[in-house]
Protein backbone atom coordinates (compact mmCIF):
# COMPACT_ATOMS: atom_id res chain seq x y z
CA UNK A 1 0.00 0.00 0.00
CA UNK A 2 2.65 2.59 0.59
CA UNK A 3 4.39 1.53 -1.92
CA UNK A 4 1.11 2.48 -3.76
CA UNK A 5 1.21 5.85 -2.14
CA UNK A 6 4.84 6.65 -3.18
CA UNK A 7 4.65 5.30 -6.78
CA UNK A 8 1.29 6.94 -7.41
CA UNK A 9 2.09 10.74 -8.56
CA UNK A 10 5.28 10.05 -10.19
CA UNK A 11 3.77 7.15 -12.38
CA UNK A 12 0.34 8.86 -12.30
CA UNK A 13 1.74 11.94 -13.72
CA UNK A 14 4.12 10.75 -16.12
CA UNK A 15 1.08 8.41 -17.57
CA UNK A 16 -0.93 11.01 -17.44
CA UNK A 17 1.30 13.68 -19.40
CA UNK A 18 3.60 12.04 -20.95
CA UNK A 19 2.04 8.64 -22.26
CA UNK A 20 -0.97 10.20 -23.13
CA UNK A 21 0.61 13.03 -25.28
CA UNK A 22 2.53 10.27 -26.89
CA UNK A 23 -0.66 8.56 -27.83
CA UNK A 24 -2.14 11.54 -28.77
CA UNK A 25 0.80 12.06 -31.29
CA UNK A 26 -0.23 8.99 -32.82
CA UNK A 27 -3.58 9.33 -32.87
CA UNK A 28 -3.11 12.86 -34.81
CA UNK A 29 -1.24 10.85 -37.26
CA UNK A 30 -4.23 9.75 -38.51
CA UNK A 31 -5.93 13.12 -38.89
CA UNK A 32 -5.52 15.62 -41.63
CA UNK A 33 -5.38 19.35 -41.76
CA UNK A 34 -7.91 21.24 -43.94
CA UNK A 35 -6.51 24.59 -45.05
CA UNK A 36 -9.30 26.38 -44.09
CA UNK A 37 -10.66 24.68 -41.17
CA UNK A 38 -7.72 23.39 -39.16
CA UNK A 39 -7.25 19.61 -38.12
CA UNK A 40 -9.80 17.34 -39.46
CA UNK A 41 -10.37 14.90 -36.60
CA UNK A 42 -11.15 11.63 -39.71
CA UNK A 43 -9.67 8.55 -39.25
CA UNK A 44 -7.46 8.38 -42.43
CA UNK A 45 -4.02 6.84 -44.56
CA UNK A 46 -3.37 9.80 -46.48
CA UNK A 47 -0.64 11.27 -44.46
CA UNK A 48 1.21 7.61 -44.26
CA UNK A 49 0.15 7.46 -48.29
CA UNK A 50 2.42 10.46 -48.68
CA UNK A 51 5.42 9.75 -47.30
CA UNK A 52 5.15 6.25 -48.63
CA UNK A 53 5.18 7.65 -52.64
CA UNK A 54 7.14 10.61 -51.44
CA UNK A 55 10.59 10.13 -52.77
CA UNK A 56 12.21 12.86 -50.77
CA UNK A 57 10.60 11.38 -47.52
CA UNK A 58 12.32 8.50 -48.25
CA UNK A 59 15.60 9.89 -49.01
CA UNK A 60 15.59 11.70 -45.75
CA UNK A 61 15.00 9.09 -43.54
CA UNK A 62 17.71 6.93 -44.95
CA UNK A 63 20.36 9.60 -44.36
CA UNK A 64 18.61 10.32 -40.97
CA UNK A 65 19.48 6.82 -40.51
CA UNK A 66 22.51 6.29 -42.01
CA UNK A 67 23.99 9.33 -40.12
CA UNK A 68 22.63 8.52 -36.82
CA UNK A 69 24.90 4.80 -37.45
CA UNK A 70 27.46 5.99 -38.89
CA UNK A 71 27.67 8.88 -35.54
CA UNK A 72 27.06 5.51 -33.63
CA UNK A 73 29.25 3.48 -34.89
CA UNK A 74 32.21 6.74 -34.94
CA UNK A 75 31.88 7.07 -31.60
CA UNK A 76 31.99 3.65 -30.27
CA UNK A 77 35.27 3.33 -32.26
CA UNK A 78 36.56 6.41 -30.26
CA UNK A 79 35.16 5.69 -27.25
CA UNK A 80 36.20 1.75 -26.59
CA UNK A 81 40.20 2.50 -26.23
CA UNK A 82 39.75 5.73 -24.20
CA UNK A 83 37.16 3.64 -21.79
CA UNK A 84 39.75 0.39 -21.69
CA UNK A 85 42.63 2.95 -20.71
CA UNK A 86 40.24 4.12 -18.10
CA UNK A 87 39.30 1.03 -16.72
CA UNK A 88 41.77 -1.02 -17.44
CA UNK A 89 45.73 0.85 -17.20
CA UNK A 90 44.63 4.83 -15.42
CA UNK A 91 45.47 4.91 -11.95
CA UNK A 92 42.79 5.71 -9.60
CA UNK A 93 43.21 9.44 -9.14
CA UNK A 94 43.47 9.59 -13.37
CA UNK A 95 40.43 7.58 -13.66
CA UNK A 96 38.72 10.00 -11.76
CA UNK A 97 39.70 13.20 -13.21
CA UNK A 98 39.13 11.56 -16.66
CA UNK A 99 35.50 10.90 -15.81
CA UNK A 100 35.17 14.70 -14.83
CA UNK A 101 36.93 15.78 -18.41
CA UNK A 102 34.31 13.19 -20.60
CA UNK A 103 31.29 14.26 -18.30
CA UNK A 104 31.96 18.02 -18.03
CA UNK A 105 31.91 18.89 -21.87
CA UNK A 106 28.53 16.34 -21.93
CA UNK A 107 26.85 19.35 -19.54
CA UNK A 108 28.25 22.07 -21.27
CA UNK A 109 25.49 23.71 -23.15
CA UNK A 110 24.39 21.91 -26.06
CA UNK A 111 24.14 24.72 -28.26
CA UNK A 112 27.69 26.17 -27.60
CA UNK A 113 29.32 23.23 -28.91
CA UNK A 114 27.43 23.19 -32.12
CA UNK A 115 28.51 26.74 -32.58
CA UNK A 116 31.34 26.52 -31.85
CA UNK A 117 32.17 24.07 -34.69
CA UNK A 118 30.56 26.20 -36.82
CA UNK A 119 33.18 28.44 -36.31
CA UNK A 120 35.68 25.90 -36.35
CA UNK A 121 34.73 24.50 -39.90
CA UNK A 122 33.95 28.11 -41.44
CA UNK A 123 36.30 28.84 -44.40
CA UNK A 124 37.74 31.08 -42.72
CA UNK A 125 37.46 28.76 -39.42
CA UNK A 126 40.61 27.15 -36.81
CA UNK A 127 40.22 23.76 -38.99
CA UNK A 128 41.77 25.45 -42.91
CA UNK A 129 43.51 27.92 -40.44
CA UNK A 130 45.17 24.88 -39.31
CA UNK A 131 45.48 22.92 -43.14
CA UNK A 132 46.73 26.44 -44.31
CA UNK A 133 49.45 26.35 -41.66
CA UNK A 134 50.53 22.31 -42.19
CA UNK A 135 50.36 23.07 -46.08
CA UNK A 136 47.75 21.47 -47.10
CA UNK A 137 44.54 22.56 -49.05
CA UNK A 138 41.57 24.15 -47.61
CA UNK A 139 38.85 21.00 -46.53
CA UNK A 140 35.64 22.74 -47.75
CA UNK A 141 33.19 21.11 -44.59
CA UNK A 142 31.25 23.62 -43.57
CA UNK A 143 27.69 23.17 -44.12
CA UNK A 144 27.99 19.43 -45.42
CA UNK A 145 26.74 16.06 -44.73
CA UNK A 146 30.19 15.45 -43.23
CA UNK A 147 29.98 17.97 -40.76
CA UNK A 148 27.24 17.23 -39.34
CA UNK A 149 28.61 13.39 -39.09
CA UNK A 150 31.45 15.01 -36.99
CA UNK A 151 29.39 17.51 -34.95
CA UNK A 152 27.27 14.79 -33.77
CA UNK A 153 29.95 11.84 -33.23
CA UNK A 154 31.62 15.10 -30.96
CA UNK A 155 28.14 15.41 -28.90
CA UNK A 156 27.23 12.49 -28.25
CA UNK A 157 30.53 10.98 -27.66
CA UNK A 158 30.08 11.25 -23.57
CA UNK A 159 27.07 9.45 -23.74
CA UNK A 160 29.20 6.18 -25.17
CA UNK A 161 32.69 6.33 -23.05
CA UNK A 162 30.85 6.42 -19.98
CA UNK A 163 28.80 3.18 -20.46
CA UNK A 164 31.40 1.65 -22.09
CA UNK A 165 33.50 2.59 -19.16
CA UNK A 166 31.12 1.16 -16.81
CA UNK A 167 30.49 -1.89 -18.30
CA UNK A 168 34.56 -2.57 -18.62
CA UNK A 169 35.07 -1.62 -15.13
CA UNK A 170 32.93 -4.55 -13.93
CA UNK A 171 34.73 -7.23 -15.61
CA UNK A 172 36.73 -9.03 -12.78
CA UNK A 173 40.22 -9.04 -13.28
CA UNK A 174 40.05 -13.03 -12.62
CA UNK A 175 38.52 -13.60 -15.78
CA UNK A 176 41.27 -11.87 -18.02
CA UNK A 177 43.56 -14.14 -16.20
CA UNK A 178 41.40 -17.26 -16.76
CA UNK A 179 41.74 -16.37 -20.33
CA UNK A 180 45.34 -16.13 -20.47
CA UNK A 181 46.30 -19.34 -18.44
CA UNK A 182 43.96 -20.98 -20.60
CA UNK A 183 46.44 -19.92 -23.31
CA UNK A 184 44.96 -16.99 -25.04
CA UNK A 185 46.49 -14.23 -26.66
CA UNK A 186 45.61 -10.65 -25.78
CA UNK A 187 44.14 -10.12 -29.01
CA UNK A 188 41.94 -13.57 -28.13
CA UNK A 189 41.13 -12.48 -24.69
CA UNK A 190 39.66 -9.09 -25.69
CA UNK A 191 37.57 -10.45 -29.04
CA UNK A 192 36.20 -13.92 -26.36
CA UNK A 193 36.02 -12.64 -23.38
CA UNK A 194 36.54 -7.96 -22.87
CA UNK A 195 34.36 -7.68 -26.02
CA UNK A 196 31.24 -9.54 -25.28
CA UNK A 197 31.32 -8.24 -21.98
CA UNK A 198 31.34 -4.64 -22.93
CA UNK A 199 28.58 -4.65 -25.21
CA UNK A 200 25.63 -3.82 -23.04
CA UNK A 201 27.50 -0.56 -22.50
CA UNK A 202 28.09 -0.49 -25.76
CA UNK A 203 24.67 -0.87 -26.76
CA UNK A 204 23.30 1.58 -23.72
CA UNK A 205 25.73 4.76 -25.15
CA UNK A 206 24.30 3.60 -28.39
CA UNK A 207 20.59 4.39 -27.33
CA UNK A 208 21.78 7.84 -27.03
CA UNK A 209 23.65 8.37 -29.79
CA UNK A 210 21.34 7.02 -32.17
CA UNK A 211 18.15 8.25 -30.58
CA UNK A 212 19.14 11.60 -29.89
CA UNK A 213 21.17 12.05 -33.61
CA UNK A 214 17.74 10.37 -35.25
CA UNK A 215 15.06 13.05 -33.83
CA UNK A 216 17.91 16.41 -33.82
CA UNK A 217 17.16 19.35 -35.76
CA UNK A 218 19.62 22.18 -34.46
CA UNK A 219 23.23 20.45 -35.73
CA UNK A 220 21.45 19.95 -39.31
CA UNK A 221 20.30 23.14 -39.55
CA UNK A 222 23.05 25.08 -37.82
CA UNK A 223 26.28 22.84 -39.61
CA UNK A 224 24.65 20.87 -42.71
CA UNK A 225 23.72 22.04 -45.77
CA UNK A 226 20.64 22.21 -48.45
CA UNK A 227 20.56 18.50 -48.39
CA UNK A 228 21.28 18.01 -44.84
CA UNK A 229 17.87 17.78 -43.55
CA UNK A 230 16.86 15.20 -41.32
CA UNK A 231 13.76 13.80 -40.39
CA UNK A 232 13.34 16.16 -37.66
CA UNK A 233 13.83 19.25 -40.47
CA UNK A 234 10.95 18.22 -42.23
CA UNK A 235 8.64 16.75 -38.47
CA UNK A 236 10.00 20.62 -37.79
CA UNK A 237 9.07 22.70 -40.98
CA UNK A 238 5.72 21.11 -41.31
CA UNK A 239 4.67 21.60 -37.50
CA UNK A 240 6.12 24.76 -36.46
CA UNK A 241 6.24 26.24 -40.20
CA UNK A 242 3.42 25.07 -42.23
CA UNK A 243 0.88 24.08 -39.03
CA UNK A 244 0.82 20.76 -40.35
CA UNK A 245 0.78 18.73 -37.05
CA UNK A 246 -0.57 15.75 -38.55
CA UNK A 247 1.70 14.78 -41.30
CA UNK A 248 4.84 15.91 -39.13
CA UNK A 249 3.39 13.52 -36.37
CA UNK A 250 3.28 10.93 -39.03
CA UNK A 251 6.58 11.22 -40.22
CA UNK A 252 7.45 11.36 -36.36
CA UNK A 253 6.33 7.60 -35.98
CA UNK A 254 9.24 6.52 -37.59
CA UNK A 255 11.85 7.25 -35.46
CA UNK A 256 9.31 6.54 -32.87
CA UNK A 257 9.09 2.90 -34.08
CA UNK A 258 12.79 2.73 -35.23
CA UNK A 259 13.12 3.57 -31.33
CA UNK A 260 10.58 1.33 -29.83
CA UNK A 261 12.24 -1.52 -31.42
CA UNK A 262 16.16 -0.56 -30.42
CA UNK A 263 14.92 -0.32 -26.91
CA UNK A 264 13.63 -3.04 -26.55
CA UNK A 265 16.74 -5.12 -27.97
CA UNK A 266 18.64 -3.00 -25.61
CA UNK A 267 16.98 -4.77 -22.68
CA UNK A 268 17.35 -7.70 -23.97
CA UNK A 269 20.92 -7.29 -24.02
CA UNK A 270 21.30 -5.78 -20.55
CA UNK A 271 22.13 -2.28 -22.05
CA UNK A 272 19.52 -0.79 -19.02
CA UNK A 273 22.03 -2.00 -16.47
CA UNK A 274 24.61 0.33 -17.70
CA UNK A 275 23.32 3.55 -18.28
CA UNK B 1 48.52 -6.37 -18.15
CA UNK B 2 48.68 -4.62 -20.91
CA UNK B 3 52.20 -4.40 -22.52
CA UNK B 4 54.32 -0.69 -22.84
CA UNK B 5 53.10 -0.16 -26.07
CA UNK B 6 50.04 -1.18 -25.86
CA UNK B 7 49.54 1.36 -22.83
CA UNK B 8 51.73 4.27 -24.76
CA UNK B 9 49.29 3.54 -27.61
CA UNK B 10 46.20 3.91 -25.62
CA UNK B 11 47.28 6.85 -23.64
CA UNK B 12 47.93 8.95 -26.82
CA UNK B 13 44.44 8.24 -27.98
CA UNK B 14 43.33 9.32 -24.81
CA UNK B 15 45.01 12.39 -25.25
CA UNK B 16 43.92 12.83 -28.51
CA UNK B 17 40.41 12.46 -27.77
CA UNK B 18 40.46 15.05 -25.02
CA UNK B 19 42.09 17.09 -27.27
CA UNK B 20 38.67 16.43 -30.06
CA UNK B 21 36.35 17.84 -26.89
CA UNK B 22 38.32 20.51 -25.42
CA UNK B 23 39.48 22.35 -28.40
CA UNK B 24 35.86 23.45 -29.44
CA UNK B 25 35.15 24.78 -26.33
CA UNK B 26 38.20 27.00 -26.01
CA UNK B 27 37.57 28.51 -28.98
CA UNK B 28 34.07 29.23 -27.95
CA UNK B 29 35.32 31.28 -24.79
CA UNK B 30 38.44 32.63 -27.03
CA UNK B 31 35.70 33.70 -29.61
CA UNK B 32 33.67 36.00 -26.41
CA UNK B 33 36.58 38.44 -26.27
CA UNK B 34 37.12 38.51 -29.74
CA UNK B 35 38.23 42.50 -30.88
CA UNK B 36 36.78 42.47 -34.52
CA UNK B 37 33.24 41.17 -35.05
CA UNK B 38 33.83 39.41 -37.71
CA UNK B 39 33.74 35.39 -36.72
CA UNK B 40 37.11 33.88 -38.44
CA UNK B 41 40.09 32.27 -37.48
CA UNK B 42 42.25 33.83 -36.02
CA UNK B 43 40.95 36.01 -33.87
CA UNK B 44 42.63 39.91 -34.01
CA UNK B 45 42.80 40.42 -30.24
CA UNK B 46 41.17 40.29 -27.37
CA UNK B 47 38.12 42.82 -25.76
CA UNK B 48 36.04 42.84 -23.37
CA UNK B 49 33.74 45.16 -24.76
CA UNK B 50 31.41 42.57 -26.12
CA UNK B 51 30.07 41.89 -22.71
CA UNK B 52 28.70 45.45 -21.71
CA UNK B 53 25.82 45.03 -24.28
CA UNK B 54 25.41 41.38 -23.98
CA UNK B 55 24.77 41.55 -20.51
CA UNK B 56 22.76 44.91 -20.76
CA UNK B 57 20.64 43.32 -23.94
CA UNK B 58 16.90 43.50 -22.59
CA UNK B 59 15.97 40.32 -24.64
CA UNK B 60 18.73 38.93 -23.40
CA UNK B 61 17.84 39.42 -19.89
CA UNK B 62 14.30 38.63 -20.09
CA UNK B 63 15.25 35.09 -22.17
CA UNK B 64 17.87 34.34 -19.03
CA UNK B 65 15.29 35.27 -16.31
CA UNK B 66 12.75 32.88 -18.01
CA UNK B 67 15.46 30.08 -18.53
CA UNK B 68 15.95 30.17 -15.06
CA UNK B 69 12.46 30.55 -13.66
CA UNK B 70 12.15 27.45 -15.99
CA UNK B 71 14.88 25.49 -14.71
CA UNK B 72 13.99 26.23 -11.25
CA UNK B 73 10.22 25.16 -11.03
CA UNK B 74 11.21 21.80 -13.58
CA UNK B 75 13.82 20.93 -10.73
CA UNK B 76 11.40 21.51 -8.64
CA UNK B 77 9.09 19.16 -9.85
CA UNK B 78 12.16 16.92 -10.87
CA UNK B 79 12.93 16.36 -7.04
CA UNK B 80 9.34 15.69 -5.87
CA UNK B 81 8.75 13.12 -8.26
CA UNK B 82 12.09 11.68 -8.87
CA UNK B 83 12.52 10.73 -5.17
CA UNK B 84 9.63 9.46 -4.54
CA UNK B 85 9.95 6.73 -7.85
CA UNK B 86 12.88 6.02 -6.40
CA UNK B 87 11.69 5.60 -2.85
CA UNK B 88 8.83 3.69 -4.17
CA UNK B 89 10.74 1.30 -6.43
CA UNK B 90 13.85 1.39 -3.95
CA UNK B 91 11.87 -0.14 -0.84
CA UNK B 92 9.47 -2.43 -2.21
CA UNK B 93 9.52 -5.61 -4.65
CA UNK B 94 6.78 -5.43 -6.81
CA UNK B 95 6.17 -6.98 -10.39
CA UNK B 96 6.70 -3.42 -12.87
CA UNK B 97 9.56 -1.88 -10.56
CA UNK B 98 11.38 -2.20 -14.35
CA UNK B 99 8.41 -0.87 -16.27
CA UNK B 100 8.79 2.56 -13.59
CA UNK B 101 12.76 2.58 -14.91
CA UNK B 102 11.63 2.31 -18.18
CA UNK B 103 8.28 4.84 -18.34
CA UNK B 104 10.86 7.24 -16.59
CA UNK B 105 13.93 6.96 -18.95
CA UNK B 106 11.36 7.44 -22.17
CA UNK B 107 11.76 11.09 -21.96
CA UNK B 108 15.28 11.15 -22.40
CA UNK B 109 15.58 8.21 -24.82
CA UNK B 110 13.53 9.03 -26.97
CA UNK B 111 14.04 12.12 -29.28
CA UNK B 112 13.43 15.38 -28.30
CA UNK B 113 11.66 16.61 -31.55
CA UNK B 114 8.89 13.24 -30.70
CA UNK B 115 8.71 14.31 -26.59
CA UNK B 116 8.12 17.97 -27.73
CA UNK B 117 5.74 17.01 -30.92
CA UNK B 118 3.60 15.17 -28.35
CA UNK B 119 3.24 17.55 -25.65
CA UNK B 120 2.69 20.24 -28.43
CA UNK B 121 -0.03 18.15 -29.38
CA UNK B 122 -1.74 17.49 -26.29
CA UNK B 123 -1.84 20.62 -24.89
CA UNK B 124 -3.32 21.61 -27.95
CA UNK B 125 -6.41 18.98 -27.50
CA UNK B 126 -6.70 20.36 -24.08
CA UNK B 127 -7.17 23.63 -25.48
CA UNK B 128 -4.01 24.98 -22.99
CA UNK B 129 -2.48 27.92 -24.47
CA UNK B 130 1.57 27.16 -24.08
CA UNK B 131 2.82 29.59 -21.61
CA UNK B 132 5.62 29.38 -19.05
CA UNK B 133 3.82 26.06 -17.66
CA UNK B 134 3.89 24.22 -20.65
CA UNK B 135 7.73 24.60 -20.38
CA UNK B 136 7.80 23.57 -17.21
CA UNK B 137 5.84 20.46 -17.76
CA UNK B 138 8.36 19.90 -20.85
CA UNK B 139 11.06 20.26 -19.03
CA UNK B 140 9.86 17.79 -15.88
CA UNK B 141 9.52 14.86 -18.13
CA UNK B 142 13.04 14.29 -19.11
CA UNK B 143 14.08 16.07 -15.58
CA UNK B 144 12.98 13.18 -13.37
CA UNK B 145 14.88 10.79 -14.64
CA UNK B 146 17.97 12.48 -13.54
CA UNK B 147 16.74 12.80 -10.08
CA UNK B 148 15.77 9.34 -9.68
CA UNK B 149 18.64 7.77 -11.01
CA UNK B 150 20.71 9.81 -8.58
CA UNK B 151 18.75 9.19 -5.21
CA UNK B 152 17.98 5.33 -6.06
CA UNK B 153 21.45 4.44 -6.52
CA UNK B 154 22.14 6.10 -3.15
CA UNK B 155 19.78 4.49 -1.69
CA UNK B 156 20.99 1.14 -3.06
CA UNK B 157 24.63 1.83 -1.27
CA UNK B 158 23.51 2.77 1.93
CA UNK B 159 22.71 -0.26 4.07
CA UNK B 160 19.48 -1.09 5.62
CA UNK B 161 20.70 -1.67 8.57
CA UNK B 162 20.92 2.07 9.75
CA UNK B 163 17.16 2.45 9.33
CA UNK B 164 16.31 -0.91 11.11
CA UNK B 165 18.81 0.12 13.77
CA UNK B 166 17.13 3.65 14.17
CA UNK B 167 13.90 1.93 14.44
CA UNK B 168 14.95 -0.77 16.83
CA UNK B 169 16.37 2.48 18.82
CA UNK B 170 12.94 3.26 19.16
CA UNK B 171 12.45 5.77 16.23
CA UNK B 172 9.07 6.38 14.47
CA UNK B 173 8.83 6.38 10.73
CA UNK B 174 9.30 10.16 10.05
CA UNK B 175 12.01 10.47 12.86
CA UNK B 176 13.32 7.47 10.97
CA UNK B 177 13.59 9.51 7.73
CA UNK B 178 14.32 12.78 9.50
CA UNK B 179 17.66 11.95 10.68
CA UNK B 180 18.86 8.82 8.80
CA UNK B 181 17.53 8.57 5.40
CA UNK B 182 17.50 11.81 4.84
CA UNK B 183 20.83 13.00 5.50
CA UNK B 184 21.97 9.71 3.50
CA UNK B 185 20.56 11.21 0.39
CA UNK B 186 20.75 15.02 0.39
CA UNK B 187 23.83 15.01 -1.41
CA UNK B 188 22.48 12.88 -4.03
CA UNK B 189 19.27 15.26 -4.45
CA UNK B 190 21.39 17.63 -4.27
CA UNK B 191 23.44 16.80 -7.04
CA UNK B 192 20.30 15.32 -8.95
CA UNK B 193 18.75 18.61 -8.88
CA UNK B 194 22.32 20.74 -10.28
CA UNK B 195 22.16 18.22 -12.94
CA UNK B 196 18.53 18.44 -13.70
CA UNK B 197 19.01 22.54 -13.74
CA UNK B 198 21.71 21.91 -15.91
CA UNK B 199 19.86 20.06 -18.25
CA UNK B 200 16.70 21.88 -18.05
CA UNK B 201 18.21 25.53 -18.49
CA UNK B 202 19.96 24.48 -22.12
CA UNK B 203 17.13 22.50 -23.48
CA UNK B 204 16.10 23.40 -27.18
CA UNK B 205 14.22 21.02 -28.60
CA UNK B 206 11.20 20.62 -26.47
CA UNK B 207 11.22 24.26 -25.35
CA UNK B 208 10.77 25.08 -29.11
CA UNK B 209 7.51 23.26 -29.76
CA UNK B 210 6.12 23.85 -25.74
CA UNK B 211 7.48 27.36 -25.30
CA UNK B 212 5.03 29.26 -28.22
CA UNK B 213 6.54 33.20 -28.69
CA UNK B 214 8.25 32.98 -25.50
CA UNK B 215 11.90 33.10 -25.83
CA UNK B 216 14.13 30.99 -23.41
CA UNK B 217 17.84 31.87 -23.61
CA UNK B 218 19.15 28.90 -25.51
CA UNK B 219 15.83 29.84 -28.35
CA UNK B 220 17.34 33.37 -28.32
CA UNK B 221 20.67 31.44 -29.12
CA UNK B 222 19.37 29.53 -31.64
CA UNK B 223 17.21 32.53 -33.45
CA UNK B 224 20.13 35.13 -33.35
CA UNK B 225 22.76 31.99 -35.05
CA UNK B 226 20.44 30.79 -37.56
CA UNK B 227 19.92 34.59 -38.50
CA UNK B 228 23.22 35.34 -38.46
CA UNK B 229 22.78 38.50 -36.24
CA UNK B 230 24.41 40.54 -33.20
CA UNK B 231 27.22 37.54 -33.42
CA UNK B 232 29.64 38.84 -30.84
CA UNK B 233 27.07 39.15 -28.19
CA UNK B 234 26.15 35.72 -29.08
CA UNK B 235 29.52 34.53 -28.72
CA UNK B 236 29.48 36.47 -24.90
CA UNK B 237 26.07 34.83 -23.64
CA UNK B 238 27.03 31.41 -25.26
CA UNK B 239 30.76 32.09 -23.04
CA UNK B 240 27.98 32.60 -19.96
CA UNK B 241 26.51 29.79 -20.75
CA UNK B 242 28.73 27.44 -20.52
CA UNK B 243 29.84 28.98 -17.63
CA UNK B 244 26.61 28.69 -15.83
CA UNK B 245 26.04 24.87 -16.56
CA UNK B 246 29.34 23.80 -16.13
CA UNK B 247 29.69 24.94 -12.52
CA UNK B 248 26.34 23.09 -11.27
CA UNK B 249 27.64 19.94 -12.71
CA UNK B 250 31.68 20.43 -11.11
CA UNK B 251 29.85 20.67 -8.09
CA UNK B 252 27.36 17.90 -8.39
CA UNK B 253 30.28 16.04 -9.31
CA UNK B 254 31.89 16.50 -6.11
CA UNK B 255 29.14 15.90 -3.98
CA UNK B 256 28.91 12.33 -4.96
CA UNK B 257 31.68 10.32 -7.55
CA UNK B 258 31.12 7.15 -9.32
CA UNK B 259 30.02 5.71 -12.59
CA UNK B 260 26.53 6.26 -15.33
CA UNK B 261 25.52 9.02 -17.29
CA UNK B 262 22.37 9.87 -15.70
CA UNK B 263 23.83 10.13 -12.86
CA UNK B 264 27.11 11.31 -10.89
CA UNK B 265 26.44 9.09 -8.48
Amino acid sequence: MKALALLAPPTGAFIAVYIAALVALFVSAFWLVNPFTGIVHTWSLDNFRELWHGGTYHTVALRTIGIAAAVTVTDAVIAFPFAYFMARVAGRKTRAALFVLVLLPLWASYLARVYAWRLILNSDGLLNWTLHKLGLPSAGLAYTNTAVWIVFSYIWLPFMVLPVYAALERIPHSYIEASRDLGAKNARTLRSVILPLALPGVVAGSIFTFSLTLGDYITPLLVGGASSQFIGNVVYDSVLGGGNLPFGAAYAVVPLVIMGIYLVIARRLGAFEAL
Amino acid sequence: MESRGTRIGLGIWVALVLAFLYVPIVIICLYAFNKSNVQSWPIPGLTTRWFSPAIHNGDVQKALWLSLECAAMATGAALALGSLAAFGVHRFRFFGREAISFLLVLPIALPGIITGMALSSYFTWWGINLSFWTIVIGHATFCVVVVYNNVLARLRRVPGSLTEASMDLGADGWQTFRYVTFPSISTALISGGLLAFALSFDEVIVTTFTAGAQNTLPIWIFGQIRLGQQLPQVNVVVFLILAVTIVPVALAQRLTRESGILRTE
